[in-house]
């Protein structure tokens, strides 16, 4: 009863962000629009980091690598070789897939905070890299006035930002789509199972490796496809756009979405993102130091029992969340 | 610096290199702590250090006891800091480690700001004492004076680390909690107590590498960022919890940060990545299972 109002209830939501996300280009003012396709793209990634830390169960604060990846491979070939926005979004989406592909040896047998602390380096260095190939990226300064894109061949090219905007929800309604439908299938299910009993998986035969570095290039792919989003939405791309405040955002959305819901982490994202440029709008010297607040506040604030991610490793002090706690007392803080 | 170079133009990167390496072994050291003893990934490490730099370019004026007062004012401010994230923790420590990250970024963010706003968006000058603002003649080279210095008081710390950490009682308590915390507690000590400990003897750490090191990381918005960065990929590198590993490592980094960008400049943003790459290829296996505190 109750379970079948939440539902109701999730899905009026659904119903309602998608209806406003499709009415928003007719009802505010350019600049709004712009900031949400943005902001789009910024959800695109936080699906990417959703994927891996809640249905797989692999925390990660690293998505942001192949997200630049993405872009900067997306503004390179924009402006040398074609304007067709598919083509951006192919070459994009493989360039991060080949990003998280080249960093899966390091990932693949890390769980939990191991994980966190290896993504957070991969993530930093991918930015310091960014910044300092100034021959391809253009360095600190990023690449500015990258040409307007069209779609598809033969279509016109995106020249305002309502057209932008649409494009932008389009590819992310089709690209979390996708996701929706893959995790419904088997793949979903072994994911998941991976997530919720990594050892069980492995002892029925079931390669937890390979499953384990296929997420991480699928994410990858989700990651560099909305870095192609953001260069066309924001037609400039530099480090700034993937600093290590950026990953931080994406988790807080994503754990604010509910860890492990791809639709929750889209709402998540966008709401943190947005909360973020309305600050910096509002309080131009003091947004970090509220931003860091509404950090901590978050963390206090946040329900802890049937939102709690599961998580492989030792991500979590307690025992697996469908199981009866032990008999023996737990000290205080032990491995907390 | 340019008269001073003879035979061979490499011993001084090599040298800043390993001050360099030393600066990170002892801002790394605080964050092996953390996470080998509390499994806390404090991502507000950085902060702490740069708390240090800011302390020692508003404290320093040339003079030796302006050096000692900025060592313990910093040391003191950053151990309280480190404090004060273990308390907050504590409130969370049942929780999971997503929300000790985001505990952790969101204090690194507001005390960033804090810091900016008391000090100015500037990075400010640091003043090393008067008798060490020269420069010695090493193996044919002039090298800053202080450098070197620094480079034996670095060497003497990690040295005590060392011996802290293997000889007296609170480091084998520190150690006894890595392996098996339910025992520790067993034997009457509250392995919250130590974590507490750990993430204040981290901040003081933190903090004594940011007053020393300010002439050579200083202090400046993105120090923090910088000096996390460094010291994730250090203890990754060295093994996600080994002392030594973390060591060797921070050496190794110090010699690419210099003696790779003067050899090899066009490939140098890539070498950091390719050495953890490498390393993490190598010997992936076993750093999910080693965690460690020696």
């Amino acid at each position: 009863m109750r379970r079948g109002a939440v539902r109701a209830l999730r899905r009026g939501v659904a119903a309602l962000v998608v209806v406003a996300l499709v009415l928003a280009p007719w009802t505010v003012d350019d600049y709004t629009v712009a900031l949400l396709a943005r902001t789009l793209a910024l959800g695109l990634v936080a699906v990417s980091v959703a994927l891996l830390t809640g249905v797989a169960g692999l925390p990660t604060l690293g998505q942001t690598a192949p997200y630049a990846a993405g872009a900067y491979a997306s503004a390179v070939v924009g402006s040398h070789l074609s304007d067709v926005g598919l083509v951006h979004l192919a070459v994009a989406a493989a360039a991060g897939a080949a990003l998280a592909a080249v960093t899966v040896p390091l990932v693949v047998s890390a769980r939990g905070v191991v994980l966190l602390m290896i993504t957070l380096a991969v993530g930093e260095l991918a930015v310091t890299v960014v910044g300092r190939w100034r021959s391809v990226t253009g360095g600190t300064d990023g690449l500015a006035g990258v040409a307007a894109s069209r779609p598809l061949w033969g279509l016109p090219v995106l020249a305002t930002d309502r057209a932008r905007y649409v494009y932008t929800l389009v590819v992310v309604a089709a690209l979390v789509g996708v996701v929706l439908l893959v995790l419904r299938t088997r793949v979903g299910l072994l994911l998941r199972a991976g997530r919720d009993d990594e050892a069980r998986l492995r002892a029925s035969g079931h390669r937890v490796p390979a499953h384990v570095a296929g997420v991480h290039v699928a994410a990858g792919a989700v990651a560099g496809a909305a870095g192609s989003l953001l260069v066309v939405a924001q037609q400039f791309v530099s480090p700034a756009d993937f600093g290590f405040d950026t990953s931080a955002l994406l988790l807080l959305g994503v754990v604010i979405g509910g860890t492990a819901s791809v639709g929750g982490a889209l709402v998540g994202a966008a709401l943190v993102v947005a909360a973020r440029d309305w600050l910096f709008g509002v309080l131009p010297g003091q947004a970090p130091l509220v931003l860091g607040l509404a950090f901590v506040a978050a963390v206090y604030l946040l329900p802890d029992g049937g939102r709690r991610p599961r998580v492989r490793g030792r991500l979590l002090p307690a025992v697996p969340a469908r199981r009866p706690a032990p008999e023996s007392p737990t000290p205080t803080g032990v491995r907390a | 610096m340019a008269a001073g170079i003879r035979f061979d133009p490499y011993v001084v990167p090599a040298l800043d290199g390993v001050a360099y390496g030393l600066l990170v072994f002892v801002a790394a050291a605080g964050l092996v702590l953390c996470f080998g003893v509390a499994g806390i990934l404090n991502l507000a490490h950085g902060t702490l250090y740069a708390i240090g730099g800011y302390t020692a370019a508003a404290l320093l004026d040339g003079g030796w006891p302006s050096l000692a007062l900025a060592l313990a004012v910093g040391v003191v401010a950053a151990t309280a800091s480190g404090a004060l994230v273990a308390g907050l923790l504590t409130r969370v420590a049942a929780r999971n480690h997503l929300t000790q990250a985001l505990l952790t970024f969101g204090v690194a963010l507001a005390g960033g700001s804090l810091l900016v706003s008391a000090f100015g968006p500037d990075d400010p000058p640091v003043r090393v004492p008067a008798a060490l603002d020269g420069s010695v003649v090493v193996a044919g080279h002039r090298y800053a004076a202080y450098r070197l210095v620094f480079i034996v008081v670095a060497a003497l710390l990690a040295a005590l680390i060392h011996l802290v950490v293997r000889r007296t009682r609170a480091g084998m308590l520190v150690r006894a909690a890595v392996d098996d915390a339910e025992m520790v507690a067993v034997l009457g000590v509250s392995p919250a107590r130590i974590r507490v400990g750990v993430l204040a003897a981290a901040g003081a750490l933190a903090g004594a590498a940011g007053v020393l090191g300010a002439p050579i990381i200083g202090p400046g918005p993105d120090t923090a960022d910088a000096v996390l960065l460094l010291s994730l990929v250090v203890v990754v590198l060295g093994g996600l919890g080994s002392m030594v590993g973390t060591l060797l490592a921070a050496l190794a980094v110090g010699q690419i940060q210099t003696l790779g960008v003067a050899l090899a400049p066009s490939a140098a943003p890539f070498l950091l990545f390719a050495a953890m790459a490498v390393v993490l290829a190598v010997r992936a296996r076993g750093l999910a299972t080693v965690r460690r505190a020696t």
